[in-house]
């Protein structure tokens, strides 16, 4: 399965991209193992998305949970919680 | 209905003009203008950047439009969110909300602006003297959102 991946705001600039494309393994398959997945590349990943930190998901521009299950060509976002307005 | 994610400046007196001028049945119009402040957290700001999710900021602002719509009696609506590099006194974002009443327009302005500070993608960095820094969300934000839901 391949998906889109975006980064924003403080994220993007911890990962030092704001997008990538990313073919998964088998065993991902929602988007709490795709973050776990993520962790697991260490540094920057594994602290901004360490247990207890805040952090959106969105999936197809929609907020999205752990449980949300994955397709192929999602475009799946991780961002700080929002600050606008 | 109009929702407008831009870097241009916009003009209150005119965007509130057109949501009454052709319709007679309005009978109020409550607004609300956010504004960049030059002072947070203690520390004065020079400068700040908006930065946001092009395309799910506009699906999330009309979805709390939306959701506004139905609690209320709306007649019309602008939601107007300026993006890129803004300086203290500049205006932010525009929220206005033409209804027959008044009860149904303050209460949907106020429920869209909660809304739009806990739901919309948007994110501000602030320039201080000390360096750039990305403000926290306050849970004071998502407070004022739950208390819709009660």
């Amino acid at each position: 399965m391949q998906i889109t991946l975006l980064y924003f705001a403080r994220l993007r600039e911890q990962f030092g991209t704001g997008s990538e494309t990313a073919a998964l393994p088998a065993e991902v398959k929602t988007l709490g193992e795709l973050v776990a997945w993520l962790r697991a590349r260490g540094g920057a990943w594994a602290s901004e998305l360490a247990e207890g930190r805040a952090y959106r998901l969105a999936v197809n521009q929609d907020m999205a949970d752990p449980t949300t299950a994955l397709k192929d060509g999602d475009e799946v976002a991780i961002f700080p919680p929002v600050t606008g307005g | 209905m109009k929702i407008s994610v831009q870097t241009a400046a916009f003009d209150l007196n005119a965007e509130v003009a057109a949501l009454y001028a052709a319709n007679p049945k309005v009978g109020a119009v409550a607004s609300f203008l956010g504004l960049v402040r030059d002072v947070n957290a203690g520390d004065g700001v020079t400068a700040l950047t908006l930065e946001h999710y092009p395309g799910m900021t506009e699906k999330a602002l009309a979805r709390i439009v939306e959701e506004a719509q139905a609690r209320w009696d709306i007649l019309d609506c602008t939601v107007i969110h300026r993006v890129g590099e803004l300086k203290p006194t500049e205006p932010i974002v525009l929220v206005a909300v033409a209804s027959s009443h008044r009860q149904d327009a303050f209460a949907a302005c106020a429920f869209i602006m909660d809304y739009l500070k806990t739901q919309a993608p948007f994110w501000k960095k602030e320039m201080t003297p000390d360096g750039e820094r990305w403000v926290e969300a306050r849970e004071s934000d998502e407070a004022a959102a739950a208390r819709w839901r009660e």
